[in-house]
Order: structure tokens, then sequence, then C-alpha cells
């Protein structure tokens, strides 16, 4: 079939049979694709998306903000990636669905949304539309320094720098690890958007220009090893920024505060809680770090660890991935992922939610509220969890 | 086409009958029936040898005359369009092992580490142990020792491809092999000897890798004290003069094996070719035997040093309370590079 | 908006229609090689009530209505092929009730096998149903209206046969019960001991109606399953060995598969027999059974079995999740079979016939049958894999599948889930007097031909 619009997996795209096995998690016990949950159609599915972007490509339908809407709901969660039956073909997928998203961005038929975050990006340098200068305030009182040959750069991102919700994150844990003892210094104004998920929604050119721009600042103070608050950045750091001649040690902070645990230079008292752990997709699908978050948790004396139904490889997404954290293509319908999410969360008894993820943490501490759940459930990231356990 | 060179009046001779007498699998009156019926094989008649034999490699270990009697056992049956295990499985395992073009090759030079076509040995051929070699794999149906149809009396299938085999090697200019498996040293040695096959490089026995390499290692070495069994395969029986590396690799890791009545000349085969033949009476019943036996000396390991002997009998020992390991994941655990927990 | 869109989203809301063209382009097709057809407007209805509203509307409109599972007959049957309302039941997912004593389930009739499958592994762990070696996402009603089978076919009939009771949306709209719920609480017969009106729904692939809840029969879920594969390459050994083994009377599915690629599996019949047991003991016993059946075509070297311990835990997934992979050789995503019921006495005569087509038209071909009610018939799938970039060859397939229905009519064989071409072929053979009966239903219960037209159109 000769394709009158291009990507660069074209060749592959048919190969998808829509068997269906991408919206699932192993056990097949619920649907694992947070827009086909949301919107119900087969369409919103990634088979679906997969065989219309076929017929996109064919000039068998037409750029329309319906197609632009599928595409745009995907939150690269991966969990298709992972459960596709056909072998070599699925580590493609999300490719695919980038790629796609490339050549909409190309076009410029992107959602509103969409389009406002890039520029608020592009603009601002993050999608609050905040001043550059507020970036590093919320690391007030927390004891962290500008970066100065510290052996470790704390990289926050735009959520733990700006949103509520994040910046209790990035407070507590920039906290712990100054506490720890650790050499450990940020950019505040001078760090720039990380851009995984302007990456993932296909705007490849301002990817690049945040990136670049992170590594050269990188480069210029002498950063070698970096923690991340946000495991986007992580993912990007690692899988895109070497590419691009930004070659640095990375890790996710929940590695690093399980390495202090062990070495004792985090010490815990008696913290009696039932605690359920939600994955996130950049923590565990993507990087594929699904036991230091839990070496935390069950380091803490105590606490009982309990998996929802869905975990780890399996877990079910916040519905904040791809950039629908900001642009919220999902909603917030009863069957939107964070509220399916907490649900299932609030089933396990458990009286803590733990996160890792800002994005994850913002978007889960809404739907607790949308849901009514604030009495049973409290929503805190592993850091907090901690700080509980230290008094 | 290369021929069998099996010395007719080194047989004819033979005050032993070893071969035939010495069979776990048959059972003979003496030397003159035992003799008798290897004569009738020599000749080309017919005899009961070539409808009972289970395939099980020992005779070519308990000649010590330098003749090949399980080869021309299996050259006879094959004359004779006889077939050990059923058809079906026969053609499959031809079909299953041609040369298709899919093959990988690593970062090969002077030295190739053989995975023949077993997924399993890439694994195992990693590490501080195999460092120098571990890019040099090389993988595919071009390079798997064909050694697996004497098993279905098919010389003709190992004297077409052997030579394809060994002229693959040597397309790669490699000096040495590192054979990942017995049967693949085996036959690089012993059957192409049997055939006057000419091996242009020196094929190296892994297990002698494995020992330099652990000697070399000595300061990692934590000596595992344990108690193991070890599950001989039936491709050792071709190289019997390597028999002895196993121990001392034991002995330099701290493993104890003690003496078990199937051992060494005495070793009973996994039964997987047993099964395949005769169906799974007698192979319940030698597998039976030969974990009774592992039991009664105290193992907690039953030590493999062939996957497939492993994919057999992993789930049978383990049922029996011992743990499965590959010889290379047992010194690899010798220097702290597996847990324990993890095999 | 038009009206009938505007009388949609009254019935379910705006997220339960859609007339854009990325859902009418999608729900245009299936996965098969058969031409796509558009449909004027695609609905997912929640409840029972809605399928009622939307029935009455397309019964006054005269607007055809295509229920629609997970849409994975492969052959056409969820096509729109005369335009109309595609139906997607999925959002009817709920499951009902468990009967743990019965042994049976009630499910709204968009549930998904996996969903089913994974509800009863967590809630009731001794209980299973028969699950199809479809995808998980295939749903319970589409696959016991087109008489699907499962791993548990062998044992207890198709699946169909395992049906308690129904609801049912007639296409008049009026809501139905079908078998012992229709006369109380209990779900525990579909028709016996009363007249049986599950027959006027089940098999007729959505052209009488709509099911929107199934009672389902459980079965025991044994702690322990195991499977052994015999390979032959003697097609006429192949009847005899499965008469052989349903002898036994104990085994849990038995397939048979032949495929020239890999090249591993070229001239051999595979027979996979599945087992199962509560304890180690009953598992070796059913082995030894099965080794002792077959003992003399091991001993005349005709048969034997394989080694499978490195191939079992793929063997035994259920659904089995290398199965398209498998079929897909080409790499081309695509596939198609015909799977005709037949004697498996038969059996030689259509593996010959498959190799024979994939010959003729230039195509790979696969098949896996599967033995029904312990060897009273079975349902040999005649399956051609195809590169779905490639027209000419998705052409040859059709072809292809068309002239092995027309054999399997002629070897006195009945279609299983026949496209619509292949239902006028067998309606063509048809007794008369049984297909004026089966015109004589269809009128009755679909006064206007709303109900997946084009589909059993006995006058046409």
């Amino acid at each position: 079939m000769t394709y009158v619009r291009h990507i660069e997996h074209e060749n592959i795209v048919h190969r998808c049979f829509r068997c269906g096995y991408c919206r699932y998690p192993s056990n097949y016990s619920d649907f694992n694709c947070p827009s086909y949950k949301a919107f119900g159609w087969d369409t919103f599915a990634p088979g679906g998306r997969m065989w219309l972007t076929r017929a996109w490509l064919a000039g068998e339908i037409e750029t329309s903000a319906r197609f632009a809407e599928i595409m745009f709901s995907c939150v690269a969660c991966d969990n298709c990636k992972n459960q596709c039956v056909f072998p070599k073909f699925k580590d493609f997928l999300p490719d695919i669905f980038q790629e796609t998203r490339a050549e909409l961005v190309g076009e410029g038929r992107i959602p509103p949304g969409v389009r406002d975050y890039f520029k608020a990006i592009a603009v601002n340098g993050n999608p609050y539309k905040l001043p550059q200068s507020e970036r590093g305030a919320w690391a007030a009182g927390t004891g962290l320094k500008p970066f100065n040959n510290h052996k470790y750069l704390f990289y926050t991102g735009c959520v733990g720098s700006y949103d509520e919700v994040g910046q209790r994150m990035a407070k507590s844990v920039g906290k712990m690890l100054v506490d720890a003892g650790l050499s450990v210094g940020i950019l505040g104004s001078e760090e720039t958007c990380d851009g995984n998920d302007v990456r993932v929604l296909g705007e490849i050119g301002l990817f690049t220009q945040l990136a670049q721009a992170n590594v050269d600042i990188f480069k210029a103070k002498g950063v070698r090893e970096i923690i991340t608050l946000d495991p986007h950045a992580l993912n990007t750091f690692k899988k895109d920024y070497p590419g691009l001649g930004g070659i640095f040690q990375v890790r996710h902070y929940s590695e690093v505060l399980a390495e202090l645990i062990r070495k004792k230079k985090i010490k815990l008292k008696t913290y009696p809680a039932k605690i359920t752990y939600h994955d996130p997709c950049y923590l565990g699908r993507h990087q594929n770090i699904y036991q230091a978050p839990r070496e935390i948790l069950k380091a803490v004396p105590k606490a009982e660890l309990i998996e929802m139904h869905r975990h780890g490889p399996n877990a079910f997404c916040c519905g904040g991935g791809g950039g629908n954290f900001f642009t919220d293509i999902l909603g917030t319908a009863e069957s939107s992922a964070s509220r399916v999410r907490v649900r299932e969360a609030a089933e396990t008894g458990a009286n803590i939610l733990a996160v890792s993820c800002p994005n994850c943490a913002k978007m889960l501490s809404d739907a607790v509220k949308m849901e009514h759940l604030e009495d049973r459930m409290e929503v805190l990231n592993l850091a907090e969890i901690l700080e509980r356990a230290r008094k | 086409m290369h021929q069998l060179k099996f010395d007719q009046k080194v047989c004819a001779s033979c005050r032993s009958a070893d071969c035939l007498l010495k069979c776990q699998y048959m059972k003979f009156s003496g030397h003159k029936e035992a003799h008798g019926e290897m004569m009738k094989i020599m000749k080309g008649k017919d005899s009961r040898v070539l409808t009972e034999c289970m395939t099980c490699y020992a005779c070519e270990e308990y000649c010590t005359r330098g003749n090949h009697p399980f080869y021309l056992i299996s050259e006879r049956r094959e004359e004779k369009g006889m077939f050990t295990a059923p058809r079906p499985i026969t053609n499959q395992w031809i079909n299953m092992t041609k040369m298709q073009g899919k093959y990988l090759v690593g970062d090969v030079k002077d030295k190739a580490l053989s995975c023949c076509y077993i997924p399993d040995l890439g694994a195992l051929g990693t590490g501080e142990i195999f460092k120098d070699v571990a890019s040099a794999g090389v993988f595919g149906a071009e390079f798997m020792c064909p050694a697996v149809h004497t098993h279905f009396a098919r010389m003709s299938v190992i004297k077409e491809r052997l030579p394809v085999v060994i002229e693959n090697y040597r397309k790669l200019g490699v000096k040495e092999v590192i054979c990942l498996h017995d049967e693949c040293y085996g036959t690089l040695t012993s059957i192409a000897s049997a055939y006057g096959m000419e091996v242009p490089f020196k094929p190296v026995y892994y297990l002698d890798y494995v020992l330099q390499r652990m000697k070399e290692l000595k300061d990692k070495i934590k000596p595992l004290n344990i108690t193991i069994a070890y599950q001989r395969s039936c491709s050792n029986r071709l190289i019997p003069d390597k028999l002895p590396v196993v121990k001392k690799i034991f002995q330099l890791i701290g493993v104890k094996a003690p003496k078990r009545t199937y051992q060494d000349k005495n070793a009973l085969c996994c039964a997987e070719i047993l099964r395949s033949i005769s169906g799974y009476k007698l192979a319940d019943d030698v597998v039976k035997r030969n974990i009774d036996d592992m039991v009664k000396v105290g193992a907690e390991y039953c030590v493999f040093n062939c996957p497939a002997c492993q994919i057999s009998l992993s789930e049978k020992v383990a049922k029996r309370g011992l743990k499965p390991v590959h010889i290379i994941d047992l010194c690899k655990m010798a220097i702290g590079e597996k847990e324990r927990g993890t095999i | 908006m038009s009206d009938i869109r505007k009388s949609l989203v009254d019935i379910v809301g705006e997220r339960g229609v859609s007339d854009a063209p990325e859902e009418l382009w999608f729900y245009s097709r299936d996965p098969g090689v058969l031409a796509p057809h558009r449909p004027d407007y695609v609905v997912a209805p929640q409840t029972t009530e809605e399928v009622q509203k939307i029935v009455r509307l397309a019964n006054r409109q005269k607007i055809p209505v295509i229920p629609m599972g997970n849409g994975m007959s492969l052959a056409g049957l969820v096509i729109p092929l005369k335009g109309g309302i595609v139906m997607d039941m999925k959002r009817m997912n709920k499951i009902l009730q468990v009967n743990p004593m019965a042994r049976y389930v009630v499910v709204e009739g968009g549930t998904s096998q996996g969903a089913l499958k994974a509800y009863l592994q967590k809630n009731h762990p001794t209980l299973r149903h028969s699950i199809p070696d479809a995808p998980p996402a295939t749903t319970i009603a589409a696959n016991v209206s087109l008489h699907g089978q499962g791993r548990l076919t062998n044992q207890y009939g198709f699946n169909s046969d395992m049906v308690t009771g129904l609801e049912v949306v007639l296409p008049t709209g009026e809501i139905c019960l079908i078998g012992s719920p229709s006369i109380g609480p209990y779900w525990i017969s579909k028709g016996p001991t009363l007249p049986d009106l599950s027959g006027l729904f089940l098999g007729w692939l959505g052209c009488t109606g709509i099911i929107t809840k199934v009672g389902l029969k459980l079965y025991p879920n044994k702690k322990i399953r195991d499977a052994e594969l015999f390979v032959t390459d003697r097609v006429d050994l192949i009847p005899h060995i499965l008469y052989k083994l349903t002898h036994l009377e104990m085994l849990e599915d038995i397939n048979v598969w032949f495929q020239p690629k890999p090249l591993m599996f070229l001239g051999n019949f595979h027979i996979t027999i599945f087992f199962t047991g509560d304890t180690a003991e009953e598992i070796e016993f059913k082995r030894k059974m099965i080794w002792d059946t077959l003992q003399e075509y091991m001993d005349s070297k005709d048969g034997g079995f394989m080694a499978i311990q490195y191939m079992k835990s793929v063997l035994l997934e259920m659904p089995g999740r290398n199965i398209a992979d498998f079929a897909d050789v080409p790499k081309g995503g695509g596939f198609e079979y015909s799977g005709p019921i037949a004697p498996i006495e038969h059996f030689p005569q259509y593996a010959a016939k498959l190799v024979e087509l994939a010959a003729k038209y230039n195509v790979l071909y696969a098949s896996a049958a599967r033995l029904i009610s312990g060897g009273h018939a079975m349902m040999f799938s005649i399956s051609f894999a195809f590169n779905r970039n490639d027209p000419a060859m998705m052409e040859r397939v059709e072809n292809a599948l068309d002239e092995a229905m027309a054999f399997a009519l002629d070897m006195g064989g009945i279609p299983w889930k026949p496209n619509f071409k292949e239902q006028k072929m067998t309606l063509e053979r048809m007794e008369p007097n049984a297909r004026n009966l089966l015109l004589m239903i269809k009128n009755n219960l679909d006064p206007q031909g709303i109900m997946n037209p084009g589909n059993w159109e006995v006058n046409a």
C-alpha cells in the first residue's frame, strides 16, 4: 500500500491485528488503557489508534479534531507495549503513536490544550505560565543550596517546581536528601523543563531545544550525577539526552532514598499504617524500577504494604502521562484513569496511597477529592511517609 | 562422503566385549553372546541390539580399544532403514536443526564461543568467567554440532552437515572454538576423527576453560560448602578423558560430591531420549533410580553440564527437594556473581 | 444534527454515540479479508433499557442494527453490510451473579472472556468457564451467538451448549427472558424441560435479537493442568488416534494442528492433549493412560511424544497469547479461517484440501482442529495468513476460503461462523422445509428485517 503521509515506522503499521490484548493487564481483570477506559470506543484503544493511523497515512481518513483527540488522548503509559502479543512489533507501538502526533504537530492540527501547553513552555519555560525566576522558590527552608560543585544535582522539573502538590514532594525529598548528609544542589531558576512530555506529544523541535538547554547548563556547571524528582525527567535524561551529548549518571530519588536507608543514613522509627503504592508509568514500565519504592515502604517498621490488584508492570496509569496532566483530554468523568485508580487503591483498605511521581501525586490527590475518599485515604509521597516515620 | 573408521580386526579380536556387556539397558548372558551380537552388527546382519539400543552413547566409552561401537550401531540402523525414535520425532529434529541462514555471530576474532543452537547457552557463557570471550558468541544451526542425530541413527545427516559446520567455523578465521556443550566438543573431536574429518581449529572444552578461569579467579572464590549430585550427560561418554575436569572444578569451589551408585561409567542417562524411544516405563524407572541415588547421598543440588539434561530433569529433581543448577552457574555462585536464592 | 443522531444521544448520551469519520471508518470493518461497509452510526449502550430504546427507534426508522462484541469472528459478522447502527456492546460488561453451588454465572452480554476469567480466578478459584482461544477482549454474548468453542468444548460441547438462560432484546424491542429465568430466579437451564427457545438466538449471529444477559455454566477448575504433545506424520492415523484418546473419557481438550512453518513443524501432525487433576497422582495417572493408549504408534515408529518442558507454559496459557503471532507467519498482520464442523474421520481429506488450496492460491496455511463433545465432531480450521498491505494476497485468501467452504459442504460438513457468502452457500444446500422454517422464524421475529441484515437472509 502506498501512503500519502509518512512516519518512520509506516512499513509495520499494518501488522496490528487489533486483537485487543494491548488494552488489558496480564490477567485481563479490567481495561488497562486509560484512554480506552475513559472513552469506551475501540478507536481510543491502541489497536484502534494503530488502524486509524494506517487509514490516515493512506488518506482514507482526513486530519480532524477527533483524530487528533484520539491520538493525543494516549497517555504513553506503555501498557500496550508490554501486553501486545507480537514480539518485536510490540516495541514500536508507542513510537508509532508518537510519530503520528509529531506529524499532526507538523501539520499544525493539534488539540487546543496541547497547543497551549507547547506555547506556555516555549514562552515561559513551564506549562504554568509562571516566571522562571520563581522556579526555585519551593526550596526555601529545605537547606538545599544552588548547585555548586555538589556531588549530585537534584533536578525538580516543572511540576515539582510550580505545582502545590508537586512542591510538597520536592520539599520533602530535598530536605531528606540534605538531612541524610548528601552533597546535593539545585539549579533553581537556571533549570529548564526536561521536555519528556513535549517529546511524547510530538513537538520534537521544542523538545530538542529544551533538552539542549539542560545539557548545556548541566555541562557548564560540571554536573555528573543527577537525582530526579520526576520519573518523566528520569526517563528522558536516560533515554534521549545521551543522543544530544548529555551523558550523566541519573537516578530517581526513590533509588537514592532506598540506598540511604540501606546504609542507615536515614533511620526510621515505627509508623503504623496501611500503605498501597502506585507505580508511575515512567518509573515502572518505562524504566523498570519497581523495587526501590517498595524497599523504602517495607523498611518502615509497623507499616504494612498492601498491593493493589494492578501493580508493578500491570499498574494502571494515573492518567497524567503523555502530557495529559496538563492537556486533560481524558477528562474527569467517573471512568477517568485517576478516579478509577483511587477507587482501586481504596479497595485495598489502605489509609495511605503512596506515590513517587509529582504528576501522579497531583492527579491522584485531586481524584481522592472527587471520589470523596479524603477521610479514608491520604495521598503521600515516599519522603513524606519516611518523614512521619522519623519522628 | 566421509566413511566411519571402524577397525573390524580390533573388534573381532576383542576379549572383553565391554561395549555391550556393560550396557545398562540391554542384558547379555556373557562375552560369547555380546561379542556375537557385535560381530553380527559388524557384518551387517540383523541383531537385537539394533532394535534394543537406547542410544545412551556409553559404549563409546566402554570400548577402550579406540573403536566406535555406537557410531557403527547407528550406521547399521540407518542402512537398514530403521528408526530409533518414532519417525516424526526423528524428522522433526532434522528439520528443526536445518541451516536457514538465521545465525548470530558476535565479535569474533581468534576465538569463538559456541552457543550451539541452544538459547540457554548464551546466558551461561557470560560474566567474569567468560569475560574475554562472551562477546565472541556464535549461535545458530550453522554452528550447531549435529551429534544429536546419532540418537536417531541418522549418521547421514551428520556426515552431510558436520563438514559444513566445520567450514562455517573455518570461515570465521578462528584459531579456537570454545564449546559450551559436551556434545559440541565431542563432535569436533570424537565424531570428526571417527569419520576422518579435519578440524582446522582447536576445539576447547568449556570446562577446561572454566577450570582455568576459576584458578585465575581463585581470590574471588568463596567455597560453597554444599553437597551435590552430578548428572553426567550422554555426550560426556564421547570424551571420557574430560571426566576429571568436573571433579577438579568441584574441589576448587568447595563442593562435595559423595560417591553414588550411578556415577562415572555407571552414570544413568537423563532418560529424555529413552522416553522418546520406548515410552515412559523404562524412562520413569531410570529417573527414579537416578534421583533416589542422588537423595540417598544427601545431595542438596543436582548439577548439570548439559542444558538438555537440565530441562528434562529440573522439575523432577526439584520435586524431590534438590535444586537444579548448571555447573557454570554453580561457579558463578562461588565467585558471588549469582545468588544462591536465584538458582 | 440529524434527528436520528439526536434521538440516539437522548438515549445513550453524547459519549455513547458517534458518527465521526474515525469511528465510522473503524467500525465498518473487521480484521478478516471481507470488504468494509460503512455504518451510519456507532452506539454504545450501557443498559438493557438503552438497547431496547435503540432497537425501537431503529424499528420505527427501519434502520439496520448490528450488535458487536470485539468484532473478532474474522468472518465479517459485524460489518454493517447494509449500513445502519453498529452497537458496540462492550460497555455492558457487568458480572451480575455467580451461583457457586449450581456452578453458573450471569453476565451482561458485553462482558469479555478475559474479565470473566480474571473474576472467577479471584473470587471463585474452584470454578472456570470454557475460555476460547480468541483474544480475551472477545465477549461472552458474541461467542455464544456464533456457537463458539473453548477449552471445555471437548468435554461439554459448544460454548452455546453451556448457556443456562438468556436475556434478549427482540428485534421489535421487547425484553425477553429465555429458559429458567423466565419462570423463577435461577439461571439453571436455557430451555429443557421447556420448549427450548434459546435456539431462536444462539447461532443466529445477531439476526434475531440482541443478547443482553447470558447465564453460563461453570465447571470445576482443577488445581493442575498439564499437556502432552503427540506427533505423527501419517494423517490417516489421526482419526484413530483421536478415537482412542476420546475413549479415555478423561481429557480436557484435544487440538490437532499442522503447518509448514517454522520448519520444525513441517511434515508432521501435532496433537495437543490437555488434562487436569487435583493431585500429582491424578495427573500422573492420566499421563500414563494417554501414553499407554498410544503406545502402539510408538512401537510402530509412526508417532511419538515430543519433549515439551520448554514450551509447556505457552501451551497451557488461556487464552493462548501466542496464537495470533504463531499464525502470522508472513508477519503481515492478518489471518482468516473457515472452521467447518465435520466428522473426525474426514480429517485426512480436509488436511489434503488445505495443502492443495494453499498451493493453488499461493498462500501460507495453518490448521488447528478442536474436538467437540468427545469426538462426535471436530472444528477443522482452514486458516490462511495474509499480509494486510497486500490486497492481491487478501483476495487470494478470500477465494481460497470460498473454495474451502464449498469443499466442506460437499463433504457434509457444516460451517462455523459462516460469513454472508458462506451462509448463502449453506442455505442453498439446506433441505427446503428446514430453510422455510428458518425464514418463518426470522420473518416473525424481525418483521422489518433490521437485525444484522445481509446475514442469514433466507429469502435472498
